[in-house]
């Protein structure tokens, strides 16, 4: 074997190549059927997944007259961003036509308190169970991750009953609350497999050092755990501004988040359907977690793989 | 060797994880400023007994006693003292000063001491250069300098070592042992060592506590341990390349010892018996180096071998060969290395053999 490959290196006995090159240095790139198959594939695919979105914005710059044309691929003739003004602001969910605006504040006064509590719990949590081993703990674990897989639609009734029996059922207070107890178990899974994969000695050298469960967890495990928190946050910012069921249930109707506020807008059936305002009203909302994924996908995807190869 | 009193002392010691007992009743006493290494195969227990002494592990019986003051409940910052650890574990996020200064930081010493110390340190490991970096910008082998530099800002009484030069490369591990050496000297504290290096042992420790199961197998100077194993553990576990070892039977012939196996016959008037030998099964142990070959009829004992492998080794060379049908390793000098299949005379003296009891392992 390694004979044959040691005389095949001599270029006496060696055959030319397709090309008539003897191998030498870097073996040539070639681009292959496959390869072309593959791509072609890939770009079908991105323009058939791009198609939605390209007519939601196209019509979303249209005027109404435009619209009841009917082409519906066609570019605006006469652009306008008016749709796009009177999403934000004019647009009715029922009696009231202040546009999606409140409901944006709403969602971001529910998204950052939930996502910053349910990060700071989950870390702890994680911190503890890895380094903190109490009796019961791998129980305690197993029972949170267990509850990753409870569907939702099964606790809403005793968490209603729950939060109206101590006055915060139809709060802000409430659908954080709630927010918070729903993203613990994969949080919690998230920071725990991060702080495993970190050595156990570190650990011990803090605490020959004297440092206690507090200064460990801010002055040592906190910092180095950025890169797994801005999965965190992405995860829990992206989850809670999509949320629908928990808004529409748990916030009040004064606190109803963009989500909620979208669906009366597109389903007020009085007047006449505003196709156009309801494409920008639609894009609008999704625009934050879109915004997150650009900014911090590099961050998600180096984040995930750190905890799927070391979790 | 300034030995006024223990330092550390260990009585009694247990500690078992549910049904596995990983220390059993272990009983030590370090002097002041002695330098004690704790070496055994992985699983034998040293580092976990170095975890108890540190206290991050709780022990589930006896004592520890750390300057006379029963340390068993006490949290390891309230032990005097200082633990280096294999994978160095520097804290990632901070520079090196802030590395050193973390333990005097969480104390609450005043910032002036802080400096003074981080500067005595710093000179002693010549670490003055490395102080504004991060750890990830270092190299292994000043991280471990460090890492003991963290120790030494403290001013413990006690040193910890686990396995501290385990992750360097060979050349870095010879220099960084001198180091330490040269360190003990300076400092005079008691140092507690953990390692699987027999080299590391020799070179380094005032006595050796060779550890095999959770039990202290012998705790004795590196010499007497090399030279008198008390068990055939002991002996197989250290020494490179490794000591002979021929089964067979010892005997009393008119009064005389000698051992037997098979057309070997080895008398053993000048061995040193360890108590009163009884007939019965026995084995013989002599290391390579001790073993002599074509040196002439001067020895109490030789007999012909025909060579079978030769191993070079750069400095001196390996003769493998057979004896009472049985693998036998012969160290010479790479100038005198026979050939293979030639035929040889072996000799050696009997008084620096171990012979040990075949059914219990324990030295004759």
């Amino acid at each position: 074997m390694t004979a044959g490959q040691i005389t095949a290196i001599q270029p006496v006995q060696e055959a030319p190549d397709q090309a008539g090159v003897a191998p030498f240095g870097p073996k040539p790139r070639r681009i292959s059927a496959g390869r072309i198959g593959i791509y072609a594939f890939l770009v079908v695919a991105a323009l058939f997944f791009l198609i939605p979105v390209y007519i939601m914005i196209v019509t979303s710059l249209k005027g109404m007259p435009e619209i009841r044309l009917g082409h519906l691929f066609n570019l605006p003739g006469e652009p306008t961003f008016q749709p796009w003004a009177d999403a934000w602001r004019h647009a009715c969910t029922g009696r009231d036509c202040n546009g999606l605006s409140p409901g944006f504040y709403n969602s971001v006064k529910i998204t950052l308190p939930s996502v910053f509590i349910s990060i700071i719990c989950a870390s702890i949590n994680g911190y503890a169970l890895t380094f903190w081993p109490y009796k019961g703990a791998n129980l305690l674990f197993g029972l949170l991750v267990f509850g990753a897989f409870v569907p939702y639609q099964v606790v809403i009734y005793p968490l209603i009953i729950g939060l109206s029996s101590v006055g915060l059922f139809a709060s802000l207070p409430g659908i954080i609350i709630v927010h918070t107890i729903f993203g613990m178990p994969i949080l919690t899974l998230l920071f725990r497999n991060f702080y495993a994969a970190i050595p156990v000695e570190l650990f011990k050298a803090a605490r020959v050092d004297g440092a206690g469960f507090w200064r460990i967890f801010f002055h040592i495990m906190l910092p180095m755990s950025v890169p797994i928190t801005v999965v965190a946050v992405i995860l829990q910012v992206t989850g809670i501004w999509n949320d629908f069921l928990f808004g529409v249930v748990f916030a009040g109707r004064a606190n109803w988040p963009m989500t909620v506020q979208l669906n009366n807008i597109v389903n007020t059936t009085t007047g006449v359907r505003e196709y156009n305002v309801n494409m920008a009203a639609t894009i609008l909302t999704a625009a934050v977690p879109l915004l997150i994924y650009f900014i911090s996908g590099r961050w998600f995807v180096r984040g995930i793989a750190a905890g799927a190869v070391k979790g | 060797m300034a030995q006024n009193g223990t330092s550390v002392s260990i009585q009694d010691l247990s500690l078992s994880f549910g049904v596995v007992t990983v220390l059993q009743t272990l009983n030590l006493d370090v002097a002041e400023g002695e330098f004690i290494v704790l070496l055994g195969p992985s699983g034998c227990g040293k580092s976990t007994l170095l975890n108890c002494i540190a206290g991050l592990l709780d022990v589930s019986e006896g004592r520890i006693f750390i300057k006379g003051k029963n340390v068993t409940w006490e949290e390891p910052k309230d032990r005097g003292i200082g633990m280096v650890f294999q994978s160095y574990a520097l804290y990632p996020q901070m520079t090196v000063e802030k590395n050193l200064s973390f333990g005097l930081r969480v104390a609450g010493t005043a910032k002036d001491e802080i400096a003074k110390r981080i500067a005595r340190a710093a000179e002693i490991l010549q670490i003055e250069p490395l102080l504004q970096r991060k750890p990830a910008a270092l190299s292994g082998g000043q991280r471990q300098r460090v890492a003991i530099g963290r120790a030494l800002v403290r001013d413990v009484d006690v040193f910890l070592f686990d396995e501290p030069l385990s992750n360097l490369d060979a050349k870095l591990r010879a220099e960084l042992r001198v180091e330490i050496k040269l360190l003990h000297r300076k400092l005079q504290n008691t140092m507690i060592y953990v390692t699987h290096d027999q080299i590391e042992a020799m070179t380094l420790a005032d006595r050796i506590a060779v550890m095999k199961g959770g039990i202290i197998q012998q705790l004795d100077a590196p010499q007497t341990i090399y030279n008198r194993p008390v068990n055939r553990f002991v002996a197989g576990f250290l020494g490179s390349p490794a000591m002979n070892f021929i089964d067979g039977q010892l005997e009393n012939v008119d009064g005389g010892w000698r051992f037997v196996a098979d057309a070997l016959k080895i008398p053993l008037g000048t061995y040193d018996f360890a108590g009163l030998p009884t007939p019965g099964p026995a084995v013989f142990g002599i290391r390579p180096e001790h073993v002599s070959l074509n040196s002439g009829a001067g020895w109490p004992f030789s007999t012909a071998a025909n060579v079978e492998v030769v191993e070079p080794m750069g400095s001196d060379t390996l003769v493998w060969l057979k004896l009472a049908q049985q693998n036998f390793s012969v160290r010479v000098t790479s100038e005198r290395t026979p050939e293979n299949d030639e035929a040889v005379t072996v000799g050696f003296d009997p008084m620096r053999a171990s012979l040990f009891d075949s059914a219990t392992g324990n030295r004759i």
